[in-house]
C-alpha cells in the first residue's frame, strides 16, 4: 500500500500518531523545529537523516522522555501532548532504544515480565504471580519470539550484545502494542543477526504499525512502506522508499552519491 | 500473544524447572540456623537471649527496612530509625506508659494498628519529598529529616514529653504471658523477625518487587514499560515503614522506655552501619549486620580494657570494624560468604565434583 503521504494538517481523523508543529529546544538550539507528521494505523515508515538530524529527540517528544517544546502530538486520536511517558505506553506506543537500555540486574524472563506488568493492572501487587498467571506465559512466549528461551534464566547484564538488542525489541512489543518506535534496532548486529531482525519486523501483525530510525537502508528500506527524510531538526522529504532512494537531493544529501 | 506459536511457547514452560515441594529447595545451613535459633533458650542465659539476640532481631529488623528500599530501590535512606521511632513514641503516647500526663491509655488493639498507620503516613510524606532527589542528595534530605524529628522530639514537651521521653511503656499481656521476660521476648523478636525477613525475601519477587529492582536498575526505561516510577519509589518508602514500625515498637517494649536519644543521628547511622556491613543484597544481611555489630557493641568495652584502653571508645572498634568491611568487601559480610561460596564451587573439578 503505498499511499501517497499527505503530512498535512487537519486530517486528524483516522491516524495512529499526528505530529503538528512539534518544536524541541534545548537551551537555544532547536533539536527539532515544526515537525509535522501524521501516521496510519498499522504503516511502517522509516525516519531517515545524518548525525544530529533530530531522529531521536523526535522519538522522545513522542513518547514524552523529553517533552516537546511547542506543537502537539495525537495517539490515535487523543492528545497526549501534556501526558507523562507512562500513560502514553499504556495506550500502546512502544519503544526501543538505540542502546540498550534494560534491567541488567534482572533475568532475562524478569525484564520481559516487567514489561508485560507495566501496561496491565496490579503493578503494585504484594503477591508473586502464579506459575500459570497470563502474564508470565505472555512473557514466556516473547521471549521465544526474540529467539532466547535458552537464557531466560540468565542476568541481563550477562548477555552478548545482539541478545541484549533482541531483549530490547521483546520489551517493546509486550502488551498490546498499537504502535512502535524502533531506534537503529539493527546497530551493531551480524549480518545473521539483522536477518532475523527483519524477519521479526515482517511478521508483526499487520495492525500494528511502526516508525523505524535506521541507518542501513538495506534494512530500513525493507521493512517499511513510506520514508520521511530529517535534516537539521526538519522534515526535508517525504515519500515512498523508491522515491526518497532515487531523489537527487536526498542522493546529494545523505547518500552521498556512494551507497553500498 | 498472536506473535508467537502457542505450542512452541507452551514446551518452553513445561521444559523449564519442574515443579519441587519449596521446603526440598531450603538449603542444609537454613535447617541448621532455623533449629540452633529455635534452641537456643535451652542453652543461652537471659542476658544473651534478651540483651544480645533481642536487640539484634530488633536492629536487623530496621535494617530491612533499609536493605529493602536501598538493596531493591536504589535510595539510601537514613529515615529508617525515625520511622521506627514515630511507631515507637505512637505506642508510648497512644498507649499507657508512666507519663499519665500525656499518654492516653489506650488499648492495645487500637494502639497497634495506630502505631503502624501514622508510621506509614509518616514515611510516606517524607519519601514523597525524598524520591525527588537521587544519590547522595537522597541521603542528605532523609538525614535533615530524622535531625529535625529528633530535635522536635526533645523540644516538644506537650506530645513528646521533651527530654525525658516516656518510660514504662510496657507490652500488653497478651495470652497472659509477660512478654518482656527474657524467653518470650526472645522468641516475641524471633517471630517478628522471621515475618519480616520471609515478607521481604517474598515481596522480592512479587510484581511491586521487581518492579522496585527494575526501578533501581533503569527509572527511564520503566516509565517507557508503563510504570510510574515516583508512585513506585513512593510505595516503597510506605511498604519499608511496616518493617521498621515492628521493629521500632519492639525496641520501646524491651527497653520500656522511648526518648530522643533513640531517634538521634547516631542511631540513625546505626542503622546504615548494620545493613552495610551485612550486605544490602539480601534481606539476610541486615540481620547478620545487626548480630556484629551488637556482638561489638556488648563486648568491645572488654576487650578495649584488656588492651588497656578506655571503655569509652567502643565506638572507635565497631568504626574499624566498618572501614574494614568496607574496604575488603564493599557488599559486606554477605559478599564475603557468597565469593567463599563461589571459590569452594570453583575448587572442585566441574566433571567429576572430585576436588582438585
Amino acid at each position: 500500500m503505498n499511499a501517497p503521504l499527505e503530512g498535512l494538517a487537519g486530517a486528524n481523523d483516522g491516524n495512529a500518531l499526528e505530529l503538528r508543529g512539534v518544536t524541541k529546544m534545548f537551551g537555544a538550539l532547536a533539536a527539532i523545529s515544526d515537525i509535522t507528521i501524521s501516521v496510519k494505523p498499522g504503516e511502517r515508515r522509516a525516519v531517515l537523516g545524518s548525525n544530529g538530524a533530530g531522529k531521536t529527540t523526535l522519538f522522545n517528544c513522542i513518547t514524552g522522555d523529553f517533552p516537546a517544546t511547542s506543537g502537539f502530538i495525537r495517539f490515535f486520536g487523543e492528545d497526549v501532548t501534556a501526558f507523562p511517558p507512562y500513560e502514553r505506553i499504556r495506550r500502546g506506543l512502544r519503544r526501543t532504544y538505540q542502546i540498550s537500555s534494560l534491567f541488567a540486574g534482572l533475568s532475562v524472563i524478569d525484564n520481559v515480565y516487567l514489561a508485560c506488568r507495566g501496561v496491565s493492572r496490579n503493578r503494585f501487587s504484594l503477591l508473586r504471580p502464579r506459575r500459570d498467571d497470563a502474564l508470565v506465559h505472555a512473557a514466556e512466549m516473547l521471549v521465544e519470539a526474540v529467539r532466547l528461551t535458552a537464557v531466560k534464566d540468565r542476568l541481563v547484564g550477562e548477555l552478548a550484545y545482539g541478545q541484549q538488542r533482541q531483549l530490547e525489541i521483546a520489551l517493546a512489543l509486550s502488551g498490546a502494542p498499537r504502535f512502535i518506535l524502533f531506534d537503529e534496532p539493527a546497530a551493531g548486529l551480524s549480518p545473521t543477526e539483522r536477518r532475523d531482525l527483519v524477519g521479526i519486523l515482517t511478521s508483526l501483525p499487520s495492525h500494528i504499525g511502526y516508525i523505524i530510525i535506521e541507518h542501513d537502508m538495506d534494512v530500513a528500506l525493507r521493512v517499511v512502506e513510506s520514508v520521511t527524510m530529517m535534516h537539521n531538526g526538519r522534515v526535508f522529504k517525504q515519500g515512498r522508499p523508491d522515491e526518497i532512494e532515487n531523489d537527487p537531493e536526498v542522493q546529494e544529501l545523505y547518500l552521498g552519491g556512494g551507497h553500498d | 500473544m498472536a506473535l508467537v506459536n502457542q505450542t512452541q511457547g507452551q514446551a518452553a514452560i513445561t521444559a523449564s524447572a519442574p515443579r519441587q515441594n519449596w521446603l526440598a529447595r531450603v538449603p542444609g545451613v537454613w535447617w541448621a540456623a532455623i533449629v540452633v535459633l529455635l534452641a537456643l533458650p535451652l542453652v543461652a542465659n537471659n542476658f544473651w537471649l534478651f540483651q544480645i539476640m533481642g536487640w539484634t532481631f530488633i536492629l536487623g529488623m530496621i535494617g530491612v527496612s533499609l536493605m529493602f528500599l536501598a538493596g531493591y530501590g536504589g535510595m539510601v535512606s537514613l529515615l529508617q530509625m525515625t520511622v521506627a521511632g514515630v511507631a515507637g513514641y505512637m505506642v508510648a503516647i497512644l498507649g499507657p506508659s508512666g507519663v499519665t500526663s500525656i499518654s492516653l491509655g489506650l488499648s492495645w488493639w487500637v494502639v497497634l494498628p495506630a502505631a503502624f498507620l501514622i508510621a506509614a503516613l509518616f514515611a510516606t510524606v517524607c519519601g514523597a519529598l525524598a524520591v525527588r532527589t537521587e544519590g547522595i542528595y537522597t541521603i542528605m534530605i532523609t538525614l535533615a529529616i530524622a535531625a529535625a524529628f529528633f530535635y522536635f522530639a526533645r523540644q516538644n514537651y506537650s506530645v513528646f514529653n521533651g527530654y525525658s521521653g516516656f518510660n514504662l511503656v510496657l507490652p500488653p499481656k497478651f495470652f497472659g504471658v509477660n512478654w518482656r521476660e527474657a524467653v518470650p521476648f526472645y522468641y516475641l523478636s524471633l517471630g517478628c523477625a522471621a515475618l519480616c525477613y520471609c515478607a521481604a525475601v517474598y515481596i522480592s519477587r512479587s510484581p511491586f518487587g521487581l518492579a522496585l529492582q527494575g526501578v533501581r536498575d533503569n527509572p527511564r526505561r520503566m516509565a517507557a514499560l508503563g510504570y510510574n516510577v515516583t508512585a513506585h519509589r513512593i510505595a516503597a518508602y510506605a511498604l519499608t515503614s511496616v518493617f521498621a514500625s515492628v521493629g521500632g515498637i519492639l525496641l520501646v517494649w524491651q527497653n520500656a522506655q522511648i526518648a530522643p536519644g533513640t531517634v538521634g543521628i547516631p542511631s540513625a547511622i546505626d542503622v546504615l552501619v548494620v545493613a552495610v556491613v551485612g550486605g544490602l543484597r539480601r534481606p539476610i544481611g541486615p540481620f547478620i549486620g545487626a548480630f556484629i555489630y551488637v556482638i561489638l557493641q556488648v563486648f568491645s568495652p572488654d576487650i578495649l580494657s584488656s588492651f588497656g584502653f578506655s571503655t569509652e571508645r567502643f565506638k572507635l572498634v565497631i568504626g574499624l570494624g566498618f572501614l574494614a568491611v568496607v574496604l575488603f568487601s564493599p557488599d559486606g559480610v554477605l559478599g564475603l560468604w557468597d565469593r567463599w561460596r563461589a571459590g569452594r564451587a570453583q575448587a572442585t573439578d566441574p566433571l567429576t565434583g572430585a576436588p582438585k
